[in-house]
């Protein structure tokens, strides 16, 4: 048998021992690697913002130019255009491939594993195209030139937007999929109709499993809109491209498009984490901290002393 | 519809694959009776309450609620499968507690109890508000309202889930082993709102391993074994002196 300590324990009665102050390991080898690969990256950086040919004076020229800012405009509405499709598409996708219609699940299979299985850049080529096999279309006596129809824009919306809805079907339903089933049969005892149960209870949870490859989609999106360059739709790369070629200082124009692009992923990014923190409501205790919260805190604790035994301030009866 | 039982089975049959879950299944539940079920895992006390709202459905043999088919309707002597719409419907007036509670994470306490009232019967947001609220009251949670499920505790979250079944006002209540997932301590106060309900004249039946809840607030207490029922009776008198060797064996094992 183990004997308690008898007696009151001296951390009960006694004062609260020093806080342990002690010396660190040092990890030498981490710091001496940690500066070879520094400076490497530095080399590397050095190398290319100095190269002889280089005119970074071009490149403050052509950053603010009117015709980037248009292909910036561009890009977003690609960018919003094609994920919109992909993200709707994608959601009907993955609900038609779960539901318990073979048809419907049998037809969604099929769209995933066409559009999944050919080449974006394909895809683009092909509704830019239509108009070579198929030059009207229509219902009855109505007929609409395809040309007029899809146009170099619509016909990089719909490439890249149909090709990311079978993306995002796939990750839909691994979303869905990972809601328990005890919540559509709550749902569904409560009285809901099956898409009430979607729409209300299984969508909202499966969002939480859905965000963060889409933030991964968009931000990819955002880059691979550049390859609505081949059918010339003028974005921000074709825009780069196109004055590279003019004006010869085609590497200064590369970095303008990529500065830009860096940008907006960067924005992304930091609407990916608050749109991750807002469905995360229910699931975690307490939400995460903004960065812009943890660093308040970081400083707050800093500044703050070790828990003293006594109050820094002597309390005075002020107010009696 | 005064005079007939809330709930009738006749010789229900339900089986999953191979598996004969349910084998002649014969109750009846009258109106503002508390029917507890008893028997040993794997015996299909929770197919049986499946079936009653329709989330199984039941391969031969009759199940009424309140005087209707569950699930068909009969014209002649044929039976027509309910629409999706009419199902949910029939559901809505059946409330159901889970072993697991199943509350909405995503949703407040509040948010969780006039769901249902806003979406499937369409009520005012302000009205269901008001009386969500009431009912969290009733079942003791007016602090927690706007707490979600992972803040509150087990017993805390079965009350919740015992205030969404009964924002529908429902005419029945299910419960599927409503305490078998609670720490010990956590027991009493969700058996005292289930306590409550009984005397206020909801008509429920419980499957439950809750012997002294069964001899209180039990009017009939039914023992199911191998997918039939092998005895029913006055609560009482099944724990005293049950007539069958199988209830028998079971008390002993689980009083
Ligand atoms: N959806 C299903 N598909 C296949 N088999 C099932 C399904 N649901 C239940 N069963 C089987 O039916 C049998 C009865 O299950 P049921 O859940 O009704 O038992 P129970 O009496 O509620 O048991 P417990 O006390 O463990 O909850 C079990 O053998 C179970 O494995
Ligand atoms: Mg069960």
């Amino acid at each position: 048998m183990t004997e308690i300590a008898s007696g009151p324990s001296s951390s009960q009665g006694g004062r609260r021992p020093e806080a342990i102050k002690a010396v660190p390991v040092r990890h030498r080898w981490r710091w001496v690697s940690a500066a070879l690969v520094l400076l490497f990256a530095f080399g590397a950086i050095y190398t290319v913002a100095t190269a002889p040919l280089l005119r970074w004076q071009t490149f403050s020229e052509y950053l603010f130019q009117g015709l980037i800012f248009d292909g910036i405009r561009l890009t977003l509405v690609l960018t919003v255009a094609a994920m919109v499709i992909g993200i709707v598409l994608g959601i009907v996708l993955a609900v038609m491939r779960l539901s318990p219609n073979p048809v419907m699940s049998a037809l969604a299979w099929f769209y995933i594993w066409f559009f999944r299985g050919t080449p974006v850049l394909v895809q683009i080529f092909f509704w830019f195209n239509l108009a070579i096999i198929l030059p009207y279309v229509g219902v009855g006596g109505f007929r609409v030139s395809t040309n007029l129809l899809i146009t170099a824009v619509m016909a990089a919306i719909f490439g890249l937007g149909f090709n990311e809805a079978a993306y995002m079907a796939e990750i839909v339903r691994a979303g869905i999929i990972s809601v328990e089933h005890g919540q559509t049969e709550a749902a569904q005892a409560l009285g809901m109709t099956r898409l009430q149960v979607m729409r209300r209870i299984v969508l909202p949870q499966a969002m939480r499993v859905i965000i963060p490859p889409t933030g991964n989609e968009t931000i990819s999106m955002l880059k691979t809109t550049s390859l609505a360059f081949v059918a010339s739709v003028p974005e921000l790369f074709t825009r780069a491209d196109q004055i590279g070629n003019f004006n010869f200082r085609y590497v200064e124009l590369l970095f303008v498009a990529s500065f830009w692009y860096l940008l907006m992923t960067s924005v992304l990014t930091v609407g990916q984490y608050y749109l991750e923190r807002y469905f995360a409501r229910g699931a975690a205790r307490e939400l995460p901290p903004t960065p812009f919260q943890r660093f308040r805190r970081l400083l707050f604790t800093y500044r703050m002393p070790l828990p003293a035994a006594e109050p820094a301030v002597p309390v005075t009866s002020e107010h009696r | 519809m005064a005079a007939g039982p809330m709930v009738k089975a006749e010789a229900v049959y339900k089986s999953f694959g191979r598996l004969e879950v349910l084998r002649g299944i014969d109750l009846e539940v009258a109106p503002r009776e508390v029917m507890c079920v008893i028997g040993p895992s794997g015996s299909g006390k929770s197919t049986f309450l499946r079936c009653i709202n329709h989330l199984e459905k039941i391969d031969a043999g009759r199940l009424y609620v309140d005087g209707e088919l569950v699930g068909y309707t009969q014209r002649g002597d044929r039976l027509y499968e309910l629409p999706d719409r009419e199902v949910c419907r029939k559901r809505s007036e059946i409330g159901m507690v889970f072993q697991r509670f199943n509350l909405f994470p995503h949703m407040t306490a509040l948010e969780n109890v006039i769901e249902a009232p806003l979406h499937v019967k369409g009520e005012g947001r302000s009205a269901a508000a008001e009386r969500g609220r009431k009912l969290l009251e009733r079942v003791g949670l007016a602090e927690k309202m706007d707490a979600y499920p992972n803040q509150l505790s087990g017993g805390q979250q079965q009350r919740v889930a015992i205030a969404r079944a009964l924002a529908m006002q429902p005419k029945l209540m299910l419960f599927d082993e409503p305490t078998s997932a609670l720490d010990p301590e956590l027991v009493g106060e969700v058996l005292d709102v289930m306590r409550g309900l009984a005397a206020d004249g909801m008509t429920m039946i419980v499957v439950t391993h809750e012997m002294g809840f069964a001899r209180e607030a039990g009017d009939t207490l039914v023992f199911m074994d191998g997918g039939v029922i092998v005895e029913a009776g006055k609560p009482r008198d099944v724990l005293a002196n049950p007539s069958h060797e199988r209830t028998r064996l079971f008390l002993s094992k689980v009083l």
